[in-house]
């Protein structure tokens, strides 16, 4: 991930560069992935009837 | 219409070294968010008994939503790109949000045209702005990867049903204690008043998370080891670029158009009435060999490959092409849909898988659009083509049901107590309008230069002032 992740400076070249804490990404990623998770899972459950029998 | 300092876009622009990864999850923040549309049937029940209404004036308040996502979207696109996503996805928090507290205001005072004005007005305004207002910034962010990138946001979209179902569940049931989720079990109106207040709340504060941190690439700025010169070889993939106005006159955002109108069309077709439609395949005489809570799980299954077929399609696209994967959607869809009307009341498992692999080219199609869009017409102003293409949503919002339901009435009798026969009209017609999407498909070619801006292509800030041929 990191690698792709990092960016090329813009031209302009007058702006100084910045640093995105790793903690700041896993952060925003756990803030939408676990109500995802608890979505997919609450699904899976009710789709599981399906091949229940 | 100027913005506040702080949403601007001047005002977000990223510096050297952001880590693009932080995008997506600002992005699916909002999707997940308005993906809640999806969700409506939980308490369509409820507002019947609440309002003492049928369930077509019920029903009606999720057309008008996604009608007005698609007019909102259509109308909002060239601001929403303008102003950039921030001021785009906080706009679209206040409508959603706000349409929620009116709606909830709505079912207390028990005045219906409050829920209309309140969810499906201006819901649905919010719906629109919020579906477009990541997708170009995505684009630009991820230009070596522009189908996983949309992928990833618009799967959010199909994911927000998958959340918003079982936590209005289990809201209702906290604040109704008599409703337990189960069949036959109706919440008051009352419970359903505190869901759309304890949903507001909670889409306001996760909308707010992904306009806080979202930002869009300095001009010139792309991933390191990405050569642009590379997407240009490919066919169909242009590095010049069209405005939104220049757009709608080409034959290839009409072509498009019908592509979308079509797979949406047919995959309605199945959605609509998914769980009464498993049933009736495997009806003999007054009984089913599918239980409802079986049919049940159908649904919640086709959900996965909604959502799952959203991410993995478009992510596909990025490598074979994007015509090339709607030849697939529309192509193997004609396949699978004949199987469906001739095979599928042969065995559970075809049935199953059939309409599984339909539905998951029905999300593919959603997802994949906006790099189709931009592979022909840039990224200068592939946000309000995208909206403009989205009305394509609406009309089929509105002729899927249309179908499914006109073939279903003149079997005179209701979904649950047909049988497959009674289906394979709607099914054919779903084919004939794949076959018509496969062709316009078929047709797309690249935009003639006489469409595409000036080489010193303006910057979106700047883009008011771009002449209309």
């Amino acid at each position: 991930m990191s690698s792709s992740a990092s960016t090329t400076p813009a031209p302009t070249g007058s702006q100084q560069p910045t640093h995105t804490p790793t903690g700041l990404i896993a952060f925003a990623w756990t803030l939408v992935g676990v109500p995802l998770a608890y979505g997919l899972y609450q699904t899976v459950k009710t789709a599981s009837s399906l091949f229940g029998g | 219409m100027a913005v506040p300092s702080f949403l601007a876009r001047e005002r977000i622009i990223a510096r050297p070294g952001f880590n693009r990864w932080l995008i997506p999850p600002a992005a699916l923040a909002v999707h997940l968010c308005i993906g809640q549309a999806y969700a409506t049937s939980v308490y369509k029940s409820a507002l019947v008994e609440h309002f003492d209404a049928s369930l077509t004036s019920i029903g009606i308040i999720f057309s008008i939503a996604i009608v007005m996502l698609g007019l909102s979207a259509a109308v909002f696109g060239k601001w929403v790109d303008r102003n950039g996503p921030r001021a785009a996805m906080a706009t679209s928090a206040v409508f959603w949000v706000t349409g929620f507290l009116v709606g909830s205001l709505g079912i207390a005072t028990e005045q219906l045209w409050l829920l209309y004005l309140g969810y499906g007005v201006i819901g649905g305004i919010g719906l629109g702005i919020g579906y477009i207002s990541p997708v170009s910034t995505l684009i630009k962010w991820f230009p070596d990867r522009p189908g996983l990138a949309t992928g990833m946001a618009i799967m959010g979209f199909g994911g927000g049903a998958l959340i918003a179902s079982p936590l209005s569940r289990q809201l209702m049931n906290f604040y109704d204690a008599d409703y337990d989720g189960t069949a036959g079990t109706v919440p008051d109106g009352e419970a359903v008043a505190l869901l759309f207040l304890t949903l507001a709340v909670l889409y306001a504060v996760f909308m707010s998370f992904g306009a806080l941190i979202v930002r869009v690439p300095a001009e010139g700025w792309k991933p390191d080891g990405f050569d642009p010169s590379t997407v240009k070889s490919k066919a169909l993939v242009t590095t010049d670029n069209v405005s939104a106005d220049n757009a709608i006159k080409t034959p290839q955002f009409w072509l498009l158009w019908i592509v979308l109108f079509c797979n949406v069309t047919a995959g309605i077709g199945i959605l609509e009435q998914a769980a009464p439609m498993i049933q009736d395949f495997f009806r003999d005489g007054e009984t089913s060999a599918v239980a409802a809570a079986t049919a049940a799980g159908f649904v919640g299954l086709l959900s996965l490959f909604n959502m799952g077929g959203r991410f993995v399609w478009s992510t596909t696209s990025d490598y074979i092409g994007r015509k090339p994967i709607y030849m697939i959607y529309l192509g193997v869809g004609i396949v699978l849909y004949i199987i469906l009307a001739t095979l599928g009341s042969t065995a559970t498992w075809i049935f199953v898988l059939t309409a599984a692999v339909i539905i998951s080219f029905y999300g593919g199609g959603f997802a994949t659009i906006p790099a189709y869009l931009r592979d022909l017409f840039g990224t200068f102003q592939v946000g309000a083509i995208h909206g403009r293409l989205l009305t394509a949503w609406s009309a089929a919002g509105i002729a899927g049901p249309l179908i499914i339901n006109g073939v279903l009435d003149m079997a005179e009798g209701e979904p649950g107590e047909l049988v497959a026969g009674d289906y394979r009209p709607a099914l054919f017609i779903m084919v004939g309008l794949l076959v018509i999407g496969f062709i316009a498909n078929l047709l797309v070619k690249p935009v003639a230069d006489k469409w595409h801006e000036p080489k010193s292509a303006p910057s979106p800030s700047t883009q008011e002032a771009s002449a209309v041929r």
